[in-house]
């Protein structure tokens, strides 16, 4: 009995020492599921707050597209990037991913950039998220992509402080793949933020 | 592409590279026609919202690689869950809101 829960045991650990990968990075994709969420809500909340300027400024007198379009590209770009550090952990150079996630980080500090001058643009003309409920909304949405961004940047050099000290290991790469998920997935909600608030904002 | 599944689970230069072209693409057309400003309004709105859903659609397949296999589907049933949450979310707030504003009469 004792021999075979032991054999049990062990299976279970080949088991799960081989599957842990995975379960790790399903995980973290329930839990962007339920990011995923928290943005629907704050994009409700836009739609809903969207035509209270309470006499202040609409979309179209503040958003600045070619501004917007830059910080755009710099998001997209860095999508790619982070895209191509993970085939290079898969083909295990180490040196390679840590040079596509500095790439990466780069490029999410030119899009952060983009957006603080904005938002202090924004606030210097008395245009703050006190303005009016289309304006806290407008706040409260982009500045929650831009806080989601600059959590993703200091995973970023977390990771490159780990690649150096562990390199490439069993504990690593899930942390890498979760980390290009939650990058992707930033990506995939400044898409809707650029064409629903920016785009719609200016029509 | 290459047939082979490990390339298939973790994408290829090629898929990376074809996401990035498409992506850039997808959103250059609505910035385009915006800042031109030579459609009409009903057009405007089509263009910014097919092109966000076809963009969406691609840095889910090409960077995320979201398929009907990976983990069983289980990665595709919890991604059409939440959608499902997101139209009851987004959709009721907006259909309640509205009903709201015409029943005040506001404006």
């Amino acid at each position: 009995m004792a021999t075979e829960t032991q054999h049990l045991d062990a299976h279970a650990e080949e088991h799960e020492h081989h599957d842990a990968a995975g379960t790790k990075v399903f995980g973290f994709w329930v839990y962007l599921m339920s990011d995923l969420v928290i943005f629907g809500s704050l994009f409700a909340a836009y739609a809903v707050l969207m035509k209270g300027t309470a006499g202040g400024p609409t979309g179209a007198d503040i958003f600045e597209l070619p501004l917007i379009l830059g910080g755009t590209f710099a998001l997209l770009i860095s999508s790619f990037t982070f895209g191509m550090g993970v085939l290079a952990m898969n083909a295990n150079r180490v040196g390679q991913v840590k040079m596509w996630l500095v790439i990466t980080f780069i490029l999410g500090l030119g899009f952060l950039g983009m957006e603080l001058y904005e938002f202090h643009h924004l606030i210097n003309e008395g245009y703050g998220p006190d303005r009016s409920g289309f304006l806290s909304a407008f706040f409260t949405l982009v500045g929650t992509h831009g806080l989601h961004v600059t959590f993703g940047m200091i995973w970023i050099l977390v990771m490159l402080v780990q690649l150096s000290t562990k390199g490439l290991t069993d504990k690593t790469r899930p942390r890498i793949l979760c980390l290009s998920l939650f990058w992707h997935f930033l990506d995939i909600v400044w898409i809707c933020v650029f064409s629903f608030v920016y785009l719609m904002g200016v029509l | 592409m290459s047939s082979s599944s490990h390339s298939s689970d973790h994408g290829s230069v090629k898929s990376y590279v074809t996401g990035l072209v498409l992506s850039l693409v997808l959103t250059v057309i609505p910035f385009g026609a915006i800042m031109l400003g030579s459609f009409s309004m009903p057009m405007n709105v089509g263009i910014i919202v097919v092109t966000a859903v076809l963009q969406v659609l691609v840095q889910l397949v090409m960077f995320m690689h979201l398929n009907f296999k990976s983990e069983d589907g289980w990665n595709m049933l919890s991604f059409v869950f939440t959608i499902s949450i997101l139209v009851l979310v987004i959709g009721g707030s907006l259909w309640i809101m509205q009903h709201l504003h015409l029943n005040m009469m506001i404006g």
